[in-house]
């Protein structure tokens, strides 16, 4: 006993060295956030010089924030234009996923090896035809323009792929036998029983939404359309900047992804993995 | 029946091809297309010679600085963020270490912001009055105030900072995953046989991790190839533009204040296509050789 508590201490000993290094990384990871925070809550002057605790200026910094933009207007639209995506994106691909790996064939394989070819398309490179595309639908500042060419991607229709490939034939074979049309089977049997990888695309999907820049820049011209990102990138054009109500900004616009970070880690970490199974 | 159930595949699977076409393949090759031509937006017509606009990319000297960033953010930032990442992920794999969960999710923090979030972050430390300075002053470090995001190597140097900073735990999380799926009685064979760390880890474990190792550096090289968020936001491609990447050129030669080029500029979103795909072949390549 007392022989196995000398090996434990002589272990954590040898680990000293790993602490310290996991310590410091650690500490520089968090920082820059917890700044973000501090920082929202002081003026700019206390910003600039150096302050790192929280300060009492916090309500004037979302006052003139709330005054000199569309906050709650880009707030809203951010929160609709990631909802939509979400949803939609997760259902066109995962029934495609499901079509994929559950019916598939010869000619199907090959049609996805096709597509997976999309993922290497750059942004910049579509961009331009998209834009002349949505503005001939008249689709320019809409949540339509927005989602359009972001709800079937290469990546979730993969990531629904793979992870089918653990689902139960059997359940379905059992279904065909009750005499469950082909279409209910997805929404009875398959949705319910995949629902860990829903989740995981679902919250993967939602921070991409809401993160994107390059895109909505393109395609969202007014400020009656933009989004979170967008506004807080307008907030630091100009040629004097108040760090005060910029990191308030910058906090609201990390407000949802952080909270949705802290309670699904677990699916995020899979969402972004999801695909290499 | 069969041939009904195999039909029923198609149909659940057409709307997100049909989409995937439309959003994705035909704008590329309309890109394509767009690319040997000149003129406004409104009036193109192909340009002649054909490859005018392809020809203009090597003789426009501040294209050829944004390739040149773009490639230095590239060789620096993704072996730096890559060797990091595994290093901790093979650290916080052990089983004796504690309070693994939390340095884990400390280290994974940064990629719950937005790319935008993070570049206005470290572009407000970074500000000559900014907190980075007055620590440094603090400390006596430094006599007066760096100009960071002024001076063309410290601008670089935070852009490669920043991007190591967002992405390494984003990696990490690739790793962990990938370390868990490993068959551990290979490592007890090679402890048994007398195998030292460094040797288990290079011989045992980066095999068994190639895939992963693989998927990992094309999505970071086709990530930076594409930085656009960090250009824009943290450093605006100054001072002067010697910061600025491709595709922030890229975007402003075709939405930018000056007049509109959506021939030039898709002339040269092509090139950056053509580089995504030769280096992830270059990789697919080179991982696989190595049985």
């Amino acid at each position: 006993m007392i022989d196995k508590k000398k090996k434990m201490d002589a272990i954590q000993r040898r680990l000293i060295p790993c602490y310290i290094f996991l310590i410091i990384v650690s500490l520089i990871s968090v920082f820059p956030l917890f700044w973000m925070f501090t920082a929202a809550t002081n003026t700019t002057v206390e910003v600039a010089q150096g302050k790192l605790w929280f300060g009492t200026h916090a309500l004037e910094n979302f006052k003139n924030l709330v005054d000199n933009t569309k906050l709650w207007t880009s707030f809203s639209n951010s929160f609709i234009y990631a909802a939509v995506q979400t949803i939609l994106s997760l259902f066109i691909c995962s029934l495609a996923g499901y079509g994929f790996e559950l019916y598939h064939t010869k000619g199907k394989d090959a049609l996805f090896a096709v597509l997976l070819m999309a993922m290497m398309i750059p942004g910049v490179a579509t961009m331009i035809p998209l834009f002349t595309m949505m503005s001939k639908m008249k689709l320019i500042n809409t949540v339509w323009g927005f989602v359009l060419p972001a709800l079937s991607t290469p990546f979730l229709i993969m990531m629904f792929r793979q992870n089918s490939r653990t689902f139960p034939v059997a359940l379905m074979d059992a279904a065909r036998i009750d005499g469950l049309p082909e279409w209910q089977i997805f929404f009875k049997i398959y949705m319910p029983v995949m629902k860990a990888t829903y989740a995981a695309a679902g919250v993967i999907t939602f921070m991409n939404a809401w993160n994107a820049y390059l895109w909505p820049r393109v395609v969202l011209t007014s400020n009656n359309a933009q989004t979170m990102p967008i506004l807080i990138a307008n907030l630091a054009n100009g040629y004097t900047i108040d760090y005060g109500m910029l990191m308030m900004g910058v906090l609201f616009c990390s407000l949802p992804t952080v909270i949705i970070f802290f309670i699904l880690q677990k699916q995020f970490a899979e969402g972004i993995t999801g695909a290499v199974k | 029946m069969e041939k009904k159930t195999n039909r029923w595949g198609w149909a659940f699977l057409i709307l997100a091809s049909a989409m995937i076409m439309l959003f994705s393949f035909y704008p590329m090759f309309s890109a394509l297309m767009t690319s040997f031509k000149t003129g406004s937006s409104a009036n193109m017509k192909y340009a002649d010679p054909i490859w005018k606009n392809f020809l203009r990319m090597f003789k426009d000297r501040m294209f050829m600085t944004t390739l040149k960033n773009t490639f230095l953010y590239l060789i620096i930032q993704v072996p730096i963020m890559l060797v990091l990442a595994m290093l901790l992920a093979q650290l916080l794999n052990n089983q004796h270490l504690k309070f693994r969960g939390l340095f884990r999710t400390c280290i994974f923090l940064p990629c719950a912001i937005s790319l935008v979030s993070y570049s206005l972050i470290f572009r407000s430390l970074f500000a000559t009055q900014g907190l980075i300075n007055s620590v440094l002053m603090g400390l006596g470090f430094i006599e007066e105030n760096i100009n960071w995001l002024g001076t063309t190597s410290t601008a670089r140097g935070v852009i490669i900072f920043a991007l190591v900073w967002r992405w390494t735990g984003y990696n990490m999380v690739f790793y962990l995953a990938g370390l868990q799926n490993l068959d551990y009685q290979v490592y007890e064979a090679a402890q048994i046989d007398g195998a030292n760390g460094w040797h288990t880890f290079w011989h045992i474990t980066v095999p068994q991790l190639r895939p992963v190792i693989i998927m990992t550096s094309i999505m970071s090289i086709n990530g930076t190839l594409q930085l656009f968020d960090e250009s824009v936001n943290l450093t605006a491609g100054g001072p002067a533009s010697t910061t600025m990447t491709m595709s922030h050129y890229i975007y402003n030669t075709a939405f930018g204040t000056g007049t509109a080029n959506f021939g030039y500029a898709s002339a040269m979103s092509f090139l950056v296509l053509v580089m995504v795909a030769i280096l992830a072949f270059i990789n697919l390549k080179v991982g696989d050789r190595r049985d």
